[in-house]
């Protein structure tokens, strides 16, 4: 796997988390207060830091099969999920992700919660929302930079993606000052679906003592074939259009 | 405490393991065998690939059926 396959990997999948973690800040910020909401999100940021300043050099100690094996299992079942909710929304049998939908909700919620003081936060409803926003769906980017780079032994470049991915969704998202909704969420959602389950397949295979045909290259195989199988699965899932009733009538047949 | 650790525990449990958790135990459940496989003359890469093509059809049929 390349640098540049790497990075593209962590990029998605934290633009990804990035749109939803900016929509519910946006929220916090709109309907309540801005310097709160923008402390809840350093604040989350910071946290999330801490954990990846913690873990990376714990993982990086780990084995290299002993890692591939769990870590490969975990972007397995993790990746398979994002799959699966990516191929219901595209075949139509699930709700697309609607970030307007989710930024009225959540600001109708923010509109009609009490506000109070703690300390420097002036609104601590803004802050707690905007922070539990902002790890709850970093937990994912540092999960998956995490994983990534410690597999490639190149955490350095996987963080360096998801703090792109992080800045260009929050800078957009400042800019436009609107929730995302013409981001391709559930493309992008797919295509992470996808290489999270080709590396997790990879990853843990090998570590499961399994040996690839070509070695890496085999994951050039893997990632189009999966994406091919999620595109068919996709379209056979579309519900067919139902035919018109065809009325029979004395003057004939009429649809 | 409990509800505590309780819910802590279910944000985990979703966090990895997510709507159908049948998939984990079949990924699991494949690993082992892979690692079976392996340890004979009988190439054992492409078993997690053919547990993806057969699980990931079976978990969406079941998330429509009971959606």
């Amino acid at each position: 796997m390349t640098g540049g396959a790497l990075f593209i990997a962590v990029f998605l999948a934290c633009a990804v988390e990035a749109v939803e973690a900016t929509t519910i800040v946006l929220a916090a910020g709109t309907a309540r207060d801005w310097r709160s909401a923008l402390l809840g999100l350093g604040a989350g940021l910071l946290l999330l830091a801490a954990v990846v300043a913690a873990l990376g050099p714990a993982l990086t100690a780990i084995p290299l099969q002993s890692l591939r094996l769990v870590v490969g299992a975990l972007l397995l079942v993790f990746g398979l999920q994002w799959l699966r909710k990516a191929i219901l929304r595209a075949s139509g049998r699930k709700a697309l992700h609607d970030e307007d939908a989710i930024f009225a909700t959540e600001l109708a919620a923010a509109r009609a919660a009490a506000s109070h003081r703690v300390g420097y936060v002036p609104d601590w409803y803004a802050f707690t929302l905007s922070f539990k926003g902002v790890m709850l769906e970093g937990l994912e980017v540092a999960f998956i930079a995490l994983t990534f780079g410690s597999n490639q032994k190149n955490i350095p470049l996987a963080a360096v993606a998801a703090v792109a991915a992080v800045v260009v969704v929050g800078v957009a998202g400042v800019a436009v000052r609107a929730p995302m909704a013409r981001v391709p969420e559930n493309t992008m959602k797919f295509v992470v679906g996808v290489m999270l389950t080709s590396f997790g397949t990879f990853w843990a295979a090998e570590g499961a003592g399994a040996h690839w045909p070509g070695s890496d290259a085999a994951l050039l195989a893997l990632v189009p074939l999966y994406a091919l199988f999620g595109l068919g699965l996709a379209g056979a899932l579309r519900p067919r259009p139902q035919p018109r009733p065809v009325v029979y009538s004395p003057e004939g047949v009429s649809e | 405490m409990i509800s505590r650790l309780r819910s802590f525990g279910a944000f985990w449990y979703d966090f990895i393991v997510g709507d159908d958790w049948r998939v984990a135990v079949v990924v699991a459940l494949a690993l082992a065998l892979t690692y079976g496989v392996s340890r004979t003359s009988v190439p054992a890469w492409w078993l997690l690939p053919a547990v993806v093509v057969v699980v990931l059809p079976v978990s969406l049929r079941r998330a429509i059926r009971g959606g």
